[in-house]
């Protein structure tokens, strides 16, 4: 059963057509590594996936999933420099898809919890946010994502700007979300080698045109 | 001096006009916290201007409860405003200044050529004394209603205001809070204007957000230290000038002295921030 079904996908800004005639479809539980060069509309793609651009033509269809039940880890936080949140907040509002009445439940505060121990930032729960570094950011905004969603996730570099040991945990932590909870994971990564190792499906933006294939086919052409 | 404030208190129109300056004070500070940080101060801003143009106009039509025309027309430009700073497209600032400048002309030309210049210096800066009748019911409804919305919308208002995309990605309509947003600082506007005064009342809306987040860095202190401050020095200018006006003879208008005690509290917390910053920087070293 396919998820997420993508056809004849074109998105575009003012200044010209980004996504050209993208097709591809996801099955449940499937983790697609989307790469490319800088410009090469990776984020413009993750961003239509989550209904945040409207596509010029195509169309984008859920399948068993609600639009609101979508994990986003965005590459920039459009957030204000010096907001006034710490930590805990933060990874608390992750949960507002699920807020019913005005105030969080015991469950909701219990989940940001377990996704604060997941993603180690419970040690920095009480900092403000914009005082921590681009790790700990990303760390956070991990723990959110998680918060929102406990079938699809879209991150886009979730691993950018974190250091060694942080990025190998970074990835470690997201595989085991795949594929002890399968939970379909979108990444978005120019770091292809490792993403492979976890991901079962690579997408490849450039100028050339996309190009999709399975992990393996992508390991044997690495190979040629 | 304190048998002064005990006079003061003795007038139950004075006791009704604190009370709807109280409420108004809290609703400014909680909208307060988000506008600055959405960077919408200026709307609020725009807000009071027209706000004035329509008070001229409710006293050139003779209509004794103003409130019935600003509320709607106000909440027109809220709406108006705040699409003209989303779009982007034309310099969203600029268009608020020329709405603002506009409607204070036109405001001040309907004053003056119906002779009602002795209006003009209370919707300039105020006359909360002289709220009475039914807009003080008016205003205290309003005020109670937005408050009341504040704290519902509470959590949303926040994911919101720090995180528009991520907000959008999980399903909130994002358009819709941020106009709610624009409709409650367009209410709270033309309340807080009859007692503020269209000059100062942006001050009541700015200052006390600004003042916590000088000292406080999580979300919920900054609203709750901000409504504190915002209660606090509306009753502190109230009474201060009220005092100084009985002890010296010198006229001290009301709204003015709000703004003056929200000036002092912001220069008292930023010098905390700062000393507060300096001794976290020696313990860490
Ligand atoms: N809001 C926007 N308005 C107009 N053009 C945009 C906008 N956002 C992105 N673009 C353009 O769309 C193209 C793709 O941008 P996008 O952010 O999707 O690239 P990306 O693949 O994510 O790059 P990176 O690896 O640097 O993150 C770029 O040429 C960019 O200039
Ligand atoms: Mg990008």
């Amino acid at each position: 059963m396919s998820v997420l079904t993508c056809e004849n996908l074109c998105v575009r800004y003012d200044a010209g057509l980004i996504i050209k005639d993208l097709s591809f479809s996801l099955e449940k539980g499937d983790y697609l590594c989307v790469t490319g060069e800088n410009g090469s509309g990776k984020s413009t793609l993750m961003k239509s996936l989550l209904g945040l651009l409207k596509p010029q033509s195509g169309k984008i269809a859920l399948n068993g999933i609600d639009r609101r039940e979508m994990g986003y880890l965005p590459q920039q936080s459009s957030s204000v420099r010096d907001f006034p949140a710490n930590v805990y907040e933060v990874v608390l509002s992750g949960c507002l898809n699920r807020l019913k009445t005005p105030f969080y439940t015991k469950r909701d505060k219990e989940r940001a919890r377990e996704a604060m121990r997941l993603t180690k930032t419970e040690k920095i729960e009480k900092r403000p946010f914009g005082e921590l570094s681009g790790g700990q950011v990303k760390r956070v905004l991990l723990a959110r994502a998680l918060c929102a969603s406990e079938k699809f996730l879209a991150l886009d570099e979730p691993a950018a700007g974190l250091d060694s040991a942080g990025e190998a945990e970074m990835y470690g932590l997201i595989g085991e979300q795949n594929r002890e909870r399968g939970v379909t994971v979108v990444m978005i990564s120019h770091d292809v080698k490792t993403a492979a190792r976890y991901a079962n499906k690579i997408l490849c933006l450039g100028g050339a045109g996309a190009s999709f294939k399975t992990a393996e086919e992508y390991g044997k052409n690495a190979e040629v | 001096m304190f048998g002064i404030i005990v006079e003061l208190f003795s007038f139950p129109f004075v006791v009704k006009a604190l009370i709807v300056g109280g409420l108004v004070s809290l609703c400014a500070a909680l909208l307060g916290v988000s506008l600055v940080l959405k960077r919408y101060s200026m709307i609020g801003d725009g807000l009071s201007h027209v706000g004035f143009g329509t008070l001229g106009l409710a006293a050139a039509l003779g209509i004794a409860s103003p409130l019935k025309i600003s509320v709607p027309l106000v909440l027109l430009a809220a709406f108006g405003l705040l699409r003209l700073s989303e779009s982007g497209k034309i310099k969203g600032d600029a268009a608020i200044a020329l709405v603002s400048s506009g409607s204070l002309a036109i405001g001040s030309i309907i004053v003056e050529s119906k002779g009602l210049n002795a209006d003009l210096t209370g919707y300039m800066f105020g006359t909360i004394l002289a709220v009475g009748g039914e807009d003080l019911y008016i205003s205290s409804g309003i005020a109670i209603a937005v408050a009341a919305a504040y704290i519902f919308f509470y959590n949303r208002i926040f994911a919101v205001t720090f995180d528009e995309d991520f907000s959008k990605a999980t399903g909130v309509n994002v358009k819709l809070y941020n106009t709610v947003l624009a409709a409650l600082t367009a209410l709270v506007v033309v309340v807080g204007m009859r007692v503020m005064g269209a000059l100062l009342i942006s001050g009541l809306i700015i200052f006390p957000a600004l003042t916590a987040m000088r000292v406080f860095k999580n979300f919920k202190s900054v609203v709750v230290c901000s409504a504190v401050v915002s209660i606090v020095c509306f009753f502190s200018g109230i009474i201060l000038s009220y005092v100084r006006e009985r002890a010296t003879g010198l006229r001290t208008p009301a709204g003015a002295s709000v703004v003056v005690a929200n000036l002092a509290v912001f220069l008292a917390f930023t010098a905390a921030g700062i000393a507060r910053r300096k001794l976290k920087g020696r313990k860490r070293r």
